[in-house]
């Protein structure tokens, strides 16, 4: 089990632990964070699930892949450290990973 | 109002091929979608994407798994009311009178709602007061583009349909394409196109822009943009143009006293029923224990809803399970016997 901090748009903290190899979206989703859609269900064709990570961790997130940044530009309010959730798998590396949720997802 | 025997909601892969299981069994059916295409999401989000994982064919793309059902559905004459969205679904007497936008009214005995995750509409622009303008000087699609001559126009996006608009509109209007990266996503000849036109001072590029907000007295005046290091700019305009792609939204769904878990509708996994008789949900949109949503899920649920309709459509008949490989019947209807 991994930690993983979701922050609500209004400030809201959610601490989980989520199963190693789910993805972040995952870990919200199954454990009812509000706040992340993923409506296409992760597979990179919605921009959802789209969440800020903190500036502090961004550099050590697995690079995107092709398509992701795609995506992002039809997220709503992109900004530099965005991700898309559905693309970062848990690993230990990533404990403590804090990510912000956006005002809305579309 | 047109009767028929069911009424399927979305024209996706599900929609499809439960429209081929209802003809196969002797209904009638017609088919409503909020898109101007038949397709669904597998032509909307992914028609180049290969898919790897429908039984028998190791590898297809969305658009050619589209054709291949629109080809399966050949046989039968199936009437699609495309870019029409079901408003309002009402029960009468035990049958279900359904509106869509456009006017067009059915009545039914069974809907069967394929509806993925709702009805494609399209991405708006994140400032609140952008509302204010929508179909007067920002808009998400173009149904007049004469609107635009001789006037500045500031278009928001990296994908082919705002480059294409920027290039096309370039012609008669000042344009201002705004970007939030550097890279666009269309095509590269496009790209290339925009970047002449740019150097032939058509066409101004603000990248790493994103709109930050409207400035306004009577009419939209001008729009500030904000780059990736804060830095703000002022552009005048008369028009905004966004395009971010489309969003699928749940819609007047919510609205049909349907039980609803999130954007999911619950069913029976027996006949793919909600908590409303003769109201069936299949494919993406529905919620049982144990779902996937995958293509394939959704071929079962619906065939076995199409099979529900049925006792709803001809009380006073049996249903009567066949093999198209034998049964005279459905070789008839396939037109494959006379």
């Amino acid at each position: 089990m991994t930690k993983i901090v979701y922050i609500e748009h209004n400030g809201k903290s959610h601490s989980i632990d989520v199963q190693n190899g789910l993805t972040v979206m995952e870990g919200a989703v199954q454990n009812n964070v509000p706040g992340i859609d993923a409506d296409c269900g992760g597979s990179m064709a919605c921009a959802t699930c789209h969440v800020y990570v903190k500036e502090e961790w961004f550099n050590k997130l697995p690079k995107k892949e092709d398509g992701e940044e795609d995506m992002l530009d039809m997220a709503f309010e992109p900004k530099k450290f965005s991700r898309l959730s559905c693309q970062l798998t848990v690993t230990d590396e990533l404990d403590g990973l804090t990510v912000q949720l956006p005002s809305e997802q579309a | 109002m047109i009767k028929t025997d069911a009424l399927i909601i979305g024209a996706g892969p599900t929609g499809l091929f439960t429209a081929h299981q209802l003809k196969l069994i002797g209904l009638d059916c017609e088919v409503v979608d909020n898109l101007d295409k038949i397709g669904g999401q597998c032509i909307e989000l992914y028609p180049d994407k290969p898919i790897y994982d429908i039984p028998a064919i190791p590898e297809c793309t969305g658009e050619e798994l589209t054709n291949g059902l629109t080809d399966q559905l050949k046989p039968f004459n199936i009437k699609f009311h495309l870019n029409e969205r079901v408003e309002e679904v009402k029960n009468n007497n035990g049958k279900w009178e359904i509106k869509t936008n456009k006017g067009t009214s059915f009545n039914t005995p069974n809907i069967i709602i394929a509806g993925g995750v709702g009805s494609f509409e399209p991405r708006k622009f994140a400032p609140k007061d952008c509302e204010k303008f929508e179909d007067k000087s920002i808009f998400y699609s173009i149904k007049d583009k004469t609107i635009f001559k001789d006037k500045t126009v500031s278009i928001f996006g990296g994908g082919d349909s705002a480059l294409d608009w920027a290039i096309e509109l370039s012609e008669n209007s000042k344009i201002n394409l705004i970007h939030r990266r550097d890279e666009f996503r269309g095509a590269q000849s496009t790209v290339d196109k925009m970047n002449d036109l740019r150097k032939e001072g058509k066409i101004k590029l603000y990248t790493k822009y994103q709109l930050k907000g409207v400035k306004d007295s009577e009419s939209l005046e001008s729009i500030d943009i904000e780059h990736d290091n804060k830095e703000v700019k002022n552009l005048k305009t008369d028009f905004v143009l966004g395009f971010f792609g489309l969003i699928m939204k749940l819609g007047p769904i919510a609205n049909w006293g349907l039980n609803l878990n999130k954007k999911k509708i619950n069913v029976d996994t027996e006949k793919f029923e909600t908590n409303q008789k003769g109201i069936y949900a299949v494919g993406d949109i529905c919620n049982y224990p144990g779902k996937l949503k995958l293509i394939l899920s959704g071929f079962h649920e619906g065939a076995l809803a199409a099979r529900a309709c049925f006792k709803l459509a001809r009380p006073n008949e049996k249903y009567r399970f066949e093999f198209t490989t034998t049964s005279t019947n459905l070789l008839k209807r396939l037109g494959k016997k006379e």
